[in-house]
């Protein structure tokens, strides 16, 4: 198809563009692009036949298809499809919040009428968490517009939250979308699933087809649980090399989206490969899906393994089909990394790719110390943080905001000793270092949010944090300014007032 | 039901079918059973023709007695640069607004750009005790929109009256989102660093039948990449009006 040959066209013309960027970390990474001009030649050389010809009325010569490409394949019950094809896929679950549900239920209402239900009831998932603790009126009443729908069409899976002053008088209320999803089993290998939020791509960490779409698209897929989407190509990572004890999958997607720039993977899949991403825990894997977005990626593919299928055991007991890309499958490029080599790094402001070691940037002095979000406030990104305060022993020097992302995870950071601490819970060895004491969860001040939300940047500081994005005013104050990092560098940092490599506390 | 509409005859200059994401969509309730019409219908909509460098023409064949769509936008453009990102467009703690109650939609206009930084944007996009712009052309760089999927931003845009962005390339889901909600029309420029080269407050002309994009106060020209089969999406009001304008749906 036509279409399919300018997508790869494009991709040429994007893939030259990245030819000649710098990458920021030459000296200490060993980034090797593979055969990326040969690739552009090859891909020139296939786009011009596709002009004339469609493959698919031709029997033209069979290749594989990538684990994105196969798994929209399934969802749109065809054998075969390409990059840049437009497909009407089946959503196996639909994801939204109180920012846009509400929005989402009035297109809904409009397009399909008054009285009209939602494709399945089971397949929804409605989970208060953006703005919740917080006296807005506006905020608060879009939870009660959520509620309001998921009693009128009886939804299933609906979150809820009503008693505001405290989160755990509300068994049902989770917190951050995205870890709920995950933790409460909604996330599975090979199925589609479409949420109203751009870290929905967090999922993917699960093997599946998983982005973020606006009100009017999910308006529509509630109404006929399908969506018309665009085959992305997909750019392949492969990652190896054992981990560092100093380095986590934060410094990895930061790495990698300094290397191609935020708009690198636009309109793209991302794929993660190698034995770094095979040695990765769940959470580690969403991690690195997480910020797919931040590099204006469509969606990003870790393939299911063990670790998979062990952290779903107990979560899930709806059959899922794991998919994987064949081996003659065609990407539109590749990227190895040696991780080994790798060395801790921070996004500076304002940009998600404005990569920079952390060691160089040690003479910035900070206010603050955010670890939160559904990129940085799972359990296993406080267990980093506290490795870190236990490895130090001190006391922090400036505001430590702890925001677990769920219940779940709060829980754990009360409960879950810390390895090498003597039977001491995260809780015990936050409060020894002198943060916060951890918050209700929610996305908190990751993305600012209504004046009186808790640890919001209200004045101009500067502020370490793990969660996503950085651009001007994202966590409130537009003359804010945000260094983006793992866990591991943010507590060191919080313990030295200043950025720092997490090198000077771990061994 | 299945009336299809004359294909658009578009140009296949790269990304502007690249870029299209949701050309048609229809619905029907009983998904399964018109499964057939809904994929002739599909594939009627979505063939792209072959041909280079053809005019877009605007479909007249309309059912309704609505104004044909717009093929000229002119007024003050507003300059802005690279990766402008949703929070600058709209700061997130204005989406407590939901943007299917009008009140609340108009209220998200007269945020629209609040999250530019005052030191790198000293014209301010609505006037202090304004609610709409006077500025009803966006003129940007590279990846605008980038950040959010949330359709708040080129809600935001429209509801502020801005009419068309001209960028230099954008992030998909800003991209998806002005087509699905038609809010505002989202054209690319085929050639780099055109935002240098104007400056807010500057007259400008979007010509949509001749994609040509004109700086009067500088008199300069540029090239567009054509719309597309975007274009009649937008014109109709997004992706459920152009269906049900069309006859997809009821």
């Amino acid at each position: 198809m036509a279409s399919s040959a300018i997508s790869h066209h494009s991709a040429i013309f994007s893939a030259n563009k990245e030819v000649g960027v710098k990458s920021s970390l030459n000296s200490s990474s060993n980034i090797y692009k593979c055969r990326k001009s040969v690739l552009c030649k090859n891909l020139t050389v296939m786009a011009a036949a596709q002009l004339s010809r469609a493959p698919s009325t031709t029997g033209s010569v069979k290749h594989g298809m990538t684990m994105t490409e196969k798994i929209l394949a399934k969802a749109s019950d065809r054998a075969k499809l390409e990059p840049g094809e437009n497909i009407w896929v089946n959503v196996d679950v639909l994801m939204t919040h109180d920012v846009c549900g509400p929005g989402t239920f009035g297109i809904f209402k409009r397009e399909f009428g008054e009285n009209a239900k939602v494709w399945d009831r089971e397949k929804v998932v409605i989970i208060p968490e953006h703005y919740i603790f917080t006296k807005d009126e506006r905020a608060n009443r879009n939870v009660d517009i959520l509620r309001e729908f998921c009693i009128e069409q009886n939804i299933k899976y609906f979150y809820d939250i009503k008693d505001l002053s405290n989160f755990r008088a509300n068994p049902d209320y989770k917190g951050v979308c995205h870890i709920a999803l995950a933790q409460e089993g909604h996330c599975r290998p090979g199925e589609v699933l479409l949420g109203t939020d751009s870290h929905t791509c967090n999922a993917g960490a699960f093997g599946q087809f998983a982005t973020g779409i606006g009100n009017t698209d999910a308006g529509f897929v509630l109404g006929t649980g399908k969506a018309l989407l665009k085959v992305p190509p997909t750019l392949r990572f492969e990652l190896d090399g054992e981990m560092p004890p100093y380095l986590l999958a934060k410094d990895l997607i930061l790495h990698i989206i300094g290397e191609i720039t935020v708009s690198g993977a636009t309109y793209k899949s991302m794929e993660f490969v190698g034995s770094t991403v095979d040695s990765l825990n769940m959470e580690e894997r969403m991690t690195l899906c997480n910020m797919v977005i931040e590099a204006g990626g469509k969606n990003g593919v870790v393939p299911p393994d063990e670790t998979t299928f062990k952290y779903l055991e107990d979560k899930t007991t709806v059959k899922y089909e794991p998919l994987y890309s064949d081996a003659n499958a065609r990407f539109v490029a590749d990227y190895k990394f040696d991780v080994s080599k790798l060395e801790p790094v921070v996004a500076k402001p304002h940009s998600p790719d404005n990569c920079a070691l952390a060691r160089e940037c040690k003479d910035v002095k900070i206010d603050r110390v955010y670890i939160g979000s559904c990129t940085g406030g799972k359990t296993e990104d406080f267990m980093a943080a506290a490795r870190v305060f236990l490895a130090s022993g001190k006391k922090v020097k400036v505001p430590t905001f702890l925001v677990p992302a769920t219940q779940k995870v709060w829980m754990d950071i009360y409960s879950l000793p810390v390895p090498g601490s003597g039977g001491k819970t995260c809780s015990q060895i936050f409060e020894e270092a002198g943060c916060d004491t951890p918050a209700s969860p929610n996305c908190g001040a990751c993305l600012g949010g209504p004046r009186d939300t808790y640890a919001r940047m209200n004045e101009p500081m500067v502020c370490v944090s793990t969660t996503n994005r950085n651009f001007p005013g994202r966590m409130g104050h537009k003359e804010g300014q945000i260094y983006l990092a793992s866990p591991y560098t943010a507590a060191a940092s919080a313990l030295a007032g200043f950025v720092t490599d997490p090198r000077e506390f771990l061994g | 039901m299945a009336t299809t509409q004359a294909p658009v005859p578009v140009s296949t200059i790269r990304a502007s079918s690249q870029r299209l994401q949701c050309p048609i969509k229809t619905h029907s309730l009983h998904f399964a059973t018109n499964s057939s019409n809904f994929d002739k219908l599909v594939k009627a909509s979505l063939s792209l023709k072959q041909s280079r460098k053809k005019t877009l023409t605007i479909p007249h064949a309309t059912p309704s007695s609505s104004p044909s769509p717009p093929t000229t936008f002119h007024g003050q453009c507003y300059v802005l640069g690279d990766n402008i990102d949703t929070d600058q467009i709209i700061p997130a703690e204005h989406l407590t607004l939901v943007p299917s109650k009008p009140d609340e939609y108009k209220k998200l206009g007269s945020f629209a750009f609040s999250g530019l930084p005052s030191s790198l944007y000293p014209i301010p996009f609505i006037e202090p005790g304004t609610d709409s712009t006077q500025y009803l052309i966006i003129i940007a760089g590279a990846n605008f929109g980038c950040g959010s999927s949330l359709e708040h931003a080129p809600v935001a845009l429209g509801a502020a009256g801005v009419q068309a962005v001209v960028a230099e390339s954008y992030a998909r889901t800003f991209f998806r989102n002005s087509l699905a909600t038609g809010a505002v029309y989202p054209l690319e420029l085929e050639q780099e660093g055109v935002n240098k080269q104007c400056t807010t407050g500057d007259i400008v002309t979007v010509d949509l039948e001749r994609n040509v994009f004109i700086n009067h106060t500088k008199g300069k020209e540029f090239v567009l990449k054509p719309i597309g089969d975007a274009g009649p999406v937008i014109a109709a009001g997004g992706m459920f009006a152009y269906a049900r304008k069309t006859g997809m749906i009821p």
